[in-house]
């Protein structure tokens, strides 16, 4: 392993911060000069992170210090494979993202669209400043940062609801944070670093109670952006916010900003031997389990299609958790891969759900009869993304459900096996009645092809083109698997191939 | 031997003077003298502290030439440094923004106040360079006068709320001054260099630890420290915006810099945490007051109240840093006293921006003015952000120099306490944040032609400005004000 120098991870996190002044600056008078920072923020993005990715997979690691946070601990990034996937995930999405925003935000007749672009500007920032962070404290900050910008987003609509839902998604944001502080400080305390390591470097001599405790507050601070019950009951209320920011932030930024966190927990902080000798593994893998089951269950029960796709989200970033709480380097390669194939799968569904209210006024499952005939490629675009989440062969979702279902046998914890496969039927037993719905039941509305505006469908083509990509040749584009297996080989040294 | 440290608050002192008489022709020349006076004074601490940080020893004058303890010393350390330059330079910022405040809130009466301003940073700069127990009371009274005076002349409330604070004010100076007899009388000397070297045989004499614990309970009392507070509500709250945006701030902080320095500079290592427990009594009640402050806070529906109530709240993270007793969260509690010093200056000043231009101090009736005033609320934003701790801003790397405190202390409560108070912060600063960016309701919109909102004219937003950049500089640079000068403070307390 190599580490240089560069300036490419800050210019990474920087470029949309800058985009976010630029909107603000250029503001509503010249509209599509501000949506083209937008796009060449995302653009210039994901060239960055895109640019590193053939050096991280040859050994190579990419730093940058800055000043010094508190003595002895600098603002630092640092490129590691488990950073990049996350950040190529998300900066690649949010390229797309832009573009269906625009269509959406224009077509469903949005206010403060310059607030909106802003914010997201913002928020992406923060998301791959957490994602190359090199150590607790620079990601902390980050995290809150990300906790403070998403809020105008999910208070977009002005409405009373939406300013209580608002007051609701701080509270648990803003106390997940101090609960991250705490943790943080504890660790601090215990070890006199907070660099994060692969394999982790905390043991199990420092004291079982100190370690137990900054574990908890490290599950509260996580999990609430990861949705594990009973830390999720924001994240279907957040779905008030526009579509786009339910797309990318709900689904991908911001949510799995609290998957990645445990990430980092178990892999980079605690290490999986220590997370074992202290019982918490066991712990967080049961949460998990029964988070993936109850999700489902209860978005069989919802009729509003984002909120029933909030629950298959909370449902699905507790695979990602499983696949590191079971602390075996497949679960954990699953997971991370599951981390890419859910954000394409799920970022798909969204965008389905975003055409269909800004073209047809639809919110309500019930209301889609028929649908299929007037918008085939949306829908169509949905379909394979319920097969995927469904974990159908030959789609993303299958493989990385593959992985953590080997883990599990692996480690000889045949329970979740079972999760994972009664999960499968839940998946497609709330979202496959959708698809038969919209294509085999017939509406004397829909009677001719009506498509939303490309600027919404062309970005549901590319997602689920991707969604599919990655279950059949998944380092294909981008090296998204082979990241992904360093990502775990970082975490198991000479576990993986 | 050095100037500096009683050219300070004798440059102010004469500037006051000036201001007075130059301020009879006409109240704008006042103004000029004061402001000239202040930068002055600001640059001269600034040197200072430069010379200090730089030699890494601290300068010394002896007033009149005669040594102590036959003269008066001042003393420019670490600590003092560092205090007088916050302080001349709020002084300055205040003095900048205020004509047009003045001008709005307390027409015709700002020939007094520019002398007054100057007198009280000079009583506050002053406290903080003497070397001498008893030059520090008077300092104390003078800051004390002049911020009655100030304070009172705000709206139709403010004289009663002040007489209570006067009447609290006698009692701390009081208490304070009994406790500095005693020494006297004990020690024999009132010089903080000759009772640090004699006390420590004097441990054991009753006199000495009623004088500690009297000294320190005066100092708490002016600090505001829960149960002590009471004052301090009614008065920020009826206050002119610029007097308090600068009290706030400033005031009782430096009560917080007297009790530091009588713990580490006067009373022997370990006196107030195993002779007289007084520093972890600081630490619980700062610890409810931490608390109180915050949920009271939640409850105002008034900005300049629910300002004060996060005063009483925010000065009580200083004193759970002084009871913490070990360096990492003394470092806390110092950093807080800047830290604090600007955020809520910022916040204060940006309350008098809103009454400025709109006649509002009403949370309720905020909606809208994110649009109207967009740059002084980007500063309350900032500000505000800085008060719950989001990173980078300033008020984050206090409190984690106070949760490691917590920690090294083993004292998980405090350590609840830090944590849960930013909850409760957060959830009074999003409540006003809610109202500012909330589209303004129809109706409201027309508050008359001379009143319509927009950010404030340059003298105001611009100090405004000032104090939100500093909160982000303060945060980011924390590592440097640490490491070049507050380490040095806390040394005698080992590491």
């Amino acid at each position: 392993m190599n580490t240089m120098l560069s300036n490419a991870p800050l210019l990474a996190v920087l470029v949309s911060a800058l985009a976010a002044l630029a909107i603000v600056f250029t503001g509503e008078r010249h509209r599509n000069l501000r949506e083209s920072w937008t796009i060449l923020a995302s653009l210039g993005k994901f060239g960055l992170i895109a640019a590193m990715v053939p050096g991280v997979l040859a050994g190579e690691r990419y730093e940058v210090r800055l000043v010094e946070l508190a003595p002895g601990i600098e603002l630092a990034l640092r490129a590691d494979p488990a950073g990049v996937l996350f950040a190529l995930s998300a900066s690649f999405l949010w390229i797309l993202t832009s573009f269906f925003a625009i269509g959406y935000m224009r077509g469903a007749n949005e206010k403060k669209h310059t607030r909106f672009f802003a914010m997201l500007a913002v928020c992406l920032s923060a998301t791959v400043g957490i994602a190359l962070s090199a150590n607790l404290l620079t990601f902390v900050l980050f995290y809150e940062i990300l906790s403070v910008a998403t809020y105008p987003l999910v208070i977009h609509k002005g409405t009373e609801k939406a300013y209580r839902i608002g007051r609701q998604y701080l509270v648990y944001a803003i106390s997940a944070g101090m609960a991250l502080v705490a943790g943080i400080a504890l660790v601090y305390q215990m070890s006199g670093t907070l660099d994060f390591q692969g394999g982790g470097f905390l043991d199990a001599s420092m004291g079982r109670t100190g370690l137990v405790t900054a574990f908890a507050l490290f599950f509260v601070g996580f999990g609430v952006k990861a949705g594990v019950m009973p830390l999720h009951s924001w994240l279907p209320n957040a779905m008030i916010a526009p579509t786009p920011v339910s797309a990318l932030l709900h689904a991908v930024a911001v949510v799995k900003a609290g998957v990645f966190g445990f990430v980092r927990l178990v892999g980079f902080v605690f290490g999986p031997e220590t997370t074992a000798a202290i019982g918490m593994g066991g712990l967080l893998a049961g949460a998990a389990g029964i988070t993936i089951l109850l999700a489902s269950f209860i978005a069989m029960t919802k009729d509003d299609l984002k909120a029933r796709l909030a629950y298959s989200t909370v449902g699905h970033l507790s695979y990602i958790v499983l696949g590191v709480a079971l602390l075996a380097p497949t679960a954990l390669l699953g997971g991370a891969f599951h981390m890419v194939t859910h954000a394409a799968m799920k970022i798909t569904l969204f965008f389905c759900a975003g055409a269909l209210y800004v073209h047809l006024h639809y919110t309500k499952v019930s209301e889609l009869d028929g649908v299929g005939r007037r918008m085939p490629i949306t829908m169509g675009a949905f379909a394979i993304g319920a097969l995927g989440l469904a974990g159908i062969p030959g789609t993303g979702g299958f493989l990385s459900k593959w992985y953590i279902a080997q883990g599990a046998v692996e480690s000889g914890q045949f329970v979740f096996l079972g999760v994972l496969l009664l999960s499968g039927l839940l998946n497609a037993a709330y979202l496959f009645p959708i698809v038969i719905r919209a294509f085999f039941r017939s509406s004397p509305e829909h009677d001719r092809y009506d498509e939303a505006s490309w600027f919404m469908v062309g970005p549901i083509v590319v997602t689920a083109s991707l969604a599919v990509l990655l279950g059949v040749w998944p380092d294909g584009l981008f090296h998204f698997f082979g990241v992904a297996t360093d990502a775990a080989a970082a975490v198991f040294p000479g576990a993986m191939p | 031997m050095s100037q500096i440290p009683v050219l300070v608050p004798a440059v102010l002192l004469l500037t006051a003077l000036v201001s007075l008489l130059v301020g009879l022709k006409g109240q704008r020349a006042g103004h000029a003298v004061a402001l000239a006076g202040a930068v002055a004074a600001f640059l001269l601490s600034a040197i200072g502290l430069r010379e200090v940080v730089s030699t890494g020893e601290a300068l010394h004058y002896a007033m009149g030439g005669w040594m102590p303890p036959l003269g008066i010393a001042f003393v420019m350390d670490h600590l003092a440094a560092y205090m007088t330059t916050l302080i001349t330079f709020l002084g300055v910022v205040v003095l900048i923004y205020a004509p047009r405040s003045f001008g709005h809130e307390i027409a015709g009466r700002e020939g007094f106040a520019w002398p007054t301003m100057v007198l009280l940073v000079a009583g506050l700069s002053g406290m903080c360079l003497t070397g001498d127990i008893f030059n520090l009371y008077v300092f104390l009274e003078i800051s004390a006068l002049s911020a009655y005076a100030l304070l009172a002349v705000g709206d139709r409330a403010a004289p009663v709320a002040v007489f209570r604070y006067l009447l609290a004010g006698a009692v701390a100076g009081g208490f304070y001054l009994i406790g500095v007899a005693f020494l006297y009388f004990t020690a024999g000397t009132l010089n903080m260099a000759d009772l640090y070297a004699r006390l420590p045989e004097l441990v054991e004499n009753q006199a000495v630890v009623t004088a500690s614990v009297f000294i320190v309970l005066g100092l708490a009392l002016k600090m505001a420290l829960f149960p002590f507070h009471f004052w301090l509500p009614d008065v920020y709250t009826n206050a002119p915006s610029a007097v308090a945006g600068l009290v706030a701030p400033v005031m009782t902080k430096v009560a917080a810099y007297a009790i530091i320095r009588i713990f580490l500079d006067v009373f022997p290592p370990g006196f107030f945490t195993e002779v007289v427990p007084v520093a972890s009594t600081i630490g619980w009640m700062s610890a409810a007051g931490i608390l109180y402050g915050s949920i009271l806070a939640v409850a105002q529906q008034d900005l300049r109240r629910m300002l004060a109530y996060s005063s009483v709240s925010q000065v009580a993270y200083v004193g759970i840093g002084i009871g913490m007793a070990n360096p990492v969260g003394l470092i806390g509690g110092l950093l807080h006293i800047m830290n604090h010093a600007l955020m809520k200056g910022c916040l204060f000043l940006v309350g008098g921006a809103i009454r400025y231009r709109t006649g509002r101090t009403r949370i309720a009736d905020f909606a809208g003015l994110g649009r109207t005033m967009p740059w002084t609320m980007a500063a309350f934003t900032v500000g505000a952000l800085a008060m719950i701790g989001i990173p980078p801003t300033a008020g984050f790397f206090s409190k984690w120099y106070l949760l490691l405190g917590a920690l090294e202390a083993g004292n998980g409560w405090w350590f609840a306490v830090i944590v849960a108070s930013s909850l409760l912060t957060a959830v009074y600063f999003f409540r006003v944040l809610e109202r500012i960016y909330r589209e303004e309701p129809p109706e409201a919109a027309d508050d008359g032609p001379e009143r319509r909102a927009t950010d404030p004219p340059a003298s105001m937003l611009g100090p405004i400005l000032v104090l939100a950049a500093g909160v982000l500089v303060a945060g980011v640079m924390n590592v440097v004000i640490v490491r070049a000068v507050l380490e040095h403070v806390v040394a005698p307390l080992g590491s």
